[in-house]
């Protein structure tokens, strides 16, 4: 299938979304053609990021040079790795999917300005891609900022005093953190060490080891990078994310289940692998001090998530609770935990979206929205549930879900530095996801005493196959889990 | 003919508009003169972007007017930095002239056009001559010759408090010509000279002679006192800034969006000139304060200027004291004497020029539709005037500094600027002020967006498509320059080094 070089399959990586705005600008009159525009586009691109990852999985670095931006040292440039080769997978591949359960959902909800949300969605994309594909940090930075400005009419969709806001949260809380923390990290690291590209092995060691930086100074840079990237959750910067639960749900879904999340926690892991290195973070004990705010996150937004009986709410706070995970992974630094994070941006990547596009379909075809209305749900919408049943096991990180694996490489790496109070935390997130996500398709099964079981009564079949599809793929990733660790295992060495 | 104009290009760009000017008071016919203006604009555009070529090619030119040689006679001279700000000055008012002709038939009666196109015209004339002459003396005078323009202009204003506020700028804005004036008086019993090359050197001879000190430097030092101070009254920057929110805010549209793109960013290059060419970097920053002084009072003006901001309902006034803190970024860089910070410095004239440009633009098309400022009466325009507001969005997003816009170019250098000089706080200051920024933009965007719309709003209509057109044609500026920097930054940089090396360019 070698039609492109990797080059230029980087660039049409990049153009494809930019041409899906455009091509959903301009056939915006006619809702069938621009949608079957989006999905056209969105397959070619999952198709050519499976054969660049073809390249990539078999160690090429192919990289673009777009050009300077302002002074030397500051390139707008792409290099792919397997790290953010996996990340554009998961979400060029997401894509397809989510826009088929968007026509579906959009349509069945009969929602307004749906032009706008397509093309605010593929720009989305674009930012996706680019973070995903980007050789330094400048150009990390200016996709993450152009996502963040990108998904604001996405999460206010529609319109209203709660959209307001939501949306203000949001742009308050990304915007805020990335201007004030992440930016000023950026430049000190410049500052640091006179390069932004991301190097195997960092670029911070070396001025560390000439006694330049100080491990306090380095620990503080973490810190601003952790807390920076406000799109990985980190408490206390997570308010944003239960926030945005205000947009539709094919939003919340791809947006603020894999592509903006991962975006920061993919940021952070390749933030501690490239430019601390996993090493310098272990030697100097940067990284301490982040494992206990991870740890904080996991258990404390698991416990928020019990409370939530809104369905999008508590998952919203799953998700926080998910991507704390993988801060984990970058903070515990060593390689099996750094895997295990890169791995859990896939598994919990598919079980998730899995789960919004289930809570989507109810509110579609049921219109409930509260976990309590959803008693006896199950059997009129039984494909729903079990895709929400069999995606739920993943994300808690049981057999055969592929969730279990990156849970269990985190678990071995904080084993290996020996820190058992982490590997404690990890088993008793575990029992409270049980406990908030076990309990809902299993009531929904249950016929409340005295009711009528209701009659089968699916959402709309678009939305429904999509969520069936990636329920079925968050039970494969159990069994190709081994081939994503060898693919990524190139990040550590 | 070609060599002819080319030789007298720098002083073509101060004559043309010059003479139009009671030229357009003669004629008196409101088309003939509309369109005699626009004409001068482009013009004047189109020569500036010449020199910009000549310059860029074979380097700095020196014209001398009437044939006289420097230092007697008058010297014009346009180099890497004049040569980009006429630039955009001449560019920003011949593009809102042309934007102009719906927005001065709703705010200025048909009766005074005639009197506005003379003084729009002898406005630039004035801001070009201050970028373009090497004479001190000139400097003064082209600075009142706009200034005075501008007190005409800003009086036009469709409400009664207009006059008050031109009359208001005229009395702070006269007191800073008189202390310019003084400040040149001074320096020419120094030096005996006007020329400002001339004086730089007649300055530095003077120090050599007496062993590195600075002769009769209660002199020098009280004639660098009044200019400095004089040009911060000019450039707004805080506590000197009174008189900028009442005239911008009552000022017709047309007007805000000429001064407030040009007159203060013309009036920092004066400054970065009389500092940098004249009493050097040496001088001014390292035998006196001069950096810690800006650095603080340009904080201190972001900060109360920003949260004003945050509280204007008026957006004219909303976005005026957005003006206020965003020359305190430009004096911040200034302010760091180094080559990053002054490329910031002079980076941010340029995009502060297009975006606030842009916006006031903006606000253009909503009073001519909406017939107000007042939030209130933008309530839901989103809905009835989607470009327009989308333009906001846009210019918006370049004021706060988001990446891809220009803002963020400026705001990237002059944080590493920051960095580089080890100044922490003053960085950690400067991103913190920004986010208030956000803040007033968006306020703005939520009101356009999810409040129910206004009375106003829902009868409105979108603005023209003439001045839809400008207005984006800026507000793409905005961000074309936050992509493709190589011209932008690259020359700010240019200029920052040879003003940094050479003292005089």
């Amino acid at each position: 299938m070698n039609i492109f070089s990797p080059e230029a399959m980087i660039q049409l990586s990049l153009a494809l979304p930019a041409l899906a705005i455009l091509l959903v600008l301009l056939t915006g009159r006619f809702p069938n053609v621009r949608e079957a525009c989006t999905l056209v586009v969105a397959t070619i691109l999952f198709l050519i990021n499976c054969d660049l990852a073809s390249y990539v999985f078999a160690g090429e670095r192919p990289s673009w040079n777009l050009g300077q931006m302002m002074m030397p040292g500051f390139d707008i440039a792409f290099t792919v790795e397997p790290l953010g080769m996996l990340f554009a997978l998961v979400a060029s591949g997401l894509w397809v999917l989510t826009t088929v359960y968007a026509i579906g959902y959009m349509r069945g909800h009969h929602e307004k300005n749906q032009t706008r949300f397509f093309a605010c969605f593929a720009a989305a994309i674009f930012a996706a891609m680019a973070a995903a594909f980007s050789a330094n940090l400048f150009t990390l930075f200016v996709m993450y900022e152009v996502m963040t400005i990108s998904t604001y009419p996405l999460v206010t969709h529609h319109g209203d005093e709660k959209a307001k806001r939501g949306g203000r949260v949001y742009l308050g809380i990304l915007l805020s953190t990335s201007v004030a923390f992440f930016m000023f990290a950026i430049a000190w690291t410049w500052k640091i060490s006179a390069t932004l590209t991301f190097r195997q092995g960092g670029i911070l060691s070396e001025a560390f080891s000439n006694g330049e930086v100080s491990e306090l100074q380095l620990a503080i840079l973490l810190g601003l990078f952790a807390f920076g990237i406000g799109k990985a959750a980190l408490m206390p910067f997570h308010r944003w994310l239960p926030a945005a639960m205000v947009a539709p749900t094919p939003v919340s879904a791809l947006l603020h289940a894999v592509a903006v999340v991962k975006v920061g926690v993919f940021s952070l892991l390749k933030v501690a692998i490239y430019i601390f290195g996993l090493d310098l973070i272990n030697d100097t004990g940067a990284g301490e001090w982040l494992c206990y705010v991870a740890a904080a996150t996991i258990l404390l937004a698991s416990l928020v998530a019990m409370t939530k009986d809104n369905l999008k709410a508590r998952l919203a706070y799953s998700t926080i609770s998910q991507l704390a995970y993988i801060t984990l992974g970058a903070a515990i630094a060593t390689p099996e935990s750094a895997l295990g994070g890169g791995m859990h941006i896939a598994m919990h990547a598919v079980g998730k979206i899995t789960l919004f596009f289930c809570a989507g379909a109810i509110y579609v075809g049921a219109h409930k929205t509260d976990i309590s209305q959803m008693k006896g749900l199950g059997r009129a919408m039984p494909f729903t549930f079990a895709a929400f049943l069999i995606a739920a096991i993943s994300i808690i990180g049981l057999p055969p879900g592929g969730g279990s694996w990156s849970k269990w490489l985190l678990a071995l790496g904080a084993a290996e530095t020996g820190q058992t109070f982490l590997i404690a935390t990890l088993m008793i997130s575990s029992l409270l996801n049980i406990a908030y996500l076990i309990p809902i398709p299993i009531r929904a099964f249950m016929v409340p005493d005295g009711e009528e079981p209701q009659s089968f009564n699916e959402g709309p079949k678009m939305c429904v196959v999509p969520l069936c599809i990636t329920a079925v793929g968050s039970v494969a990733l159990f069994f190709y889990a081994n081939s994503i660790y060898d693919c990524l295992l190139p990040i550590v060495q | 003919m070609i060599e002819f104009l080319q030789y007298h290009l720098p002083v073509l760009l101060i004559v043309i508009p010059m003479i139009a000017a009671p030229l357009a008071v003669l004629i008196g016919n409101r088309r003939v003169v509309q369109l005699l203006s626009l004409a001068v604009c482009w013009t004047t555009f189109g020569l500036a972007l010449w020199m910009v070529a000549i310059v860029n090619s074979s380097g700095p030119v020196s014209y001398e007017l009437g044939g006289w040689a420097p230092p007697y006679g008058i010297e014009y001279r346009v180099d890497q930095l004049n040569s980009f700000i006429i630039m955009f000055v001449s560019g920003l008012g011949a593009i809102v002239l042309t934007y102009s002709p719906h927005s001065l038939n709703a705010e200025i009666p048909q009766s005074q056009h005639y009197l506005f196109y003379p003084m729009y015209l002898l406005c630039m004339t004035g801001l070009m001559g201050i970028c373009v002459t090497g004479d001190l003396f000139n400097v003064f005078v082209f600075l009142e010759i706009s200034s005075l323009s501008t007190y005409a202009l800003i009086s036009l204003g469709k409400t009664r408090r207009a006059p008050l506020a031109a009359f208001q700028y005229l009395i702070m804005g006269t007191i800073g010509a008189t202390f310019l004036l003084i400040g040149i008086g001074l320096l020419y019993q120094l030096t005996g000279t006007l020329n400002m090359a001339d004086i730089a050197l007649q300055l530095e001879n003077q120090r050599q002679i007496n062993d590195g000190q600075w002769t009769g430097s209660r002199t020098l030092l009280v004639a660098f006192a009044f200019l400095t101070v004089g040009l911060c009254i000019k450039m707004a920057v805080f506590p000197l800034h009174t008189w900028l929110p009442n005239s911008y805010a009552y000022a017709p549209s047309v007007v805000t969006a000429f001064v407030a793109a040009t007159a203060t960013k013309v009036s920092v290059y004066a400054f970065i000139r009389v500092v940098f060419g004249i009493f050097t970097p040496r001088f001014a920053f390292e035998l006196l304060p001069l950096d810690t002084a800006l650095w603080s009072f340009s904080l201190i003006g972001i900060f109360m200027a920003s949260i004003a901001a945050i509280f204007q309902q008026d957006v004219k006034r909303r976005l005026a004291y957005s003006s206020i803190a965003q020359v305190g970024y430009m004096l911040l860089g200034i302010s760091m004497a180094n080559i990053d910070g002054l490329s910031a410095g002079i980076v941010h004239m340029f995009n502060h020029a297009l975006i606030k440009g842009g916006l006031f633009m903006v606000v253009g098309c909503f009073v001519l539709r909406l017939g107000s400022v007042h939030l209130d009466d933008w309530k839901g325009a989103g809905r009835t005037m989607p470009w327009t507001s989308l333009a906001w969005v846009l210019g918006g997003l370049g004021l706060i500094g988001v990446p891809v816009t220009c803002g963020f170019i400026s705001k990237w250098l002059l944080l590493t600027a920051a960095l580089d000089n080890d100044l922490y706080p003053v960085a950690i200051l400067m991103l913190i002020s920004s986010l208030l920024a956000v803040i007033y933009v968006w306020q703005v965007v939520e009101v356009l967006y999810f409040a129910q719309p206004s009375e106003k709003a829902k009868k409105a209509t979108e603005a023209p498509l003439l001045m839809l057109v400008t207005t984006y044609v800026v507000v793409g500026a905005n961000i074309v320059f936050g992509v493709w920097t190589t011209y932008s930054a690259g020359l700010a940089a240019k200029a920052a080094k040879a003003l940094l090396e050479g003292g005089s360019l």
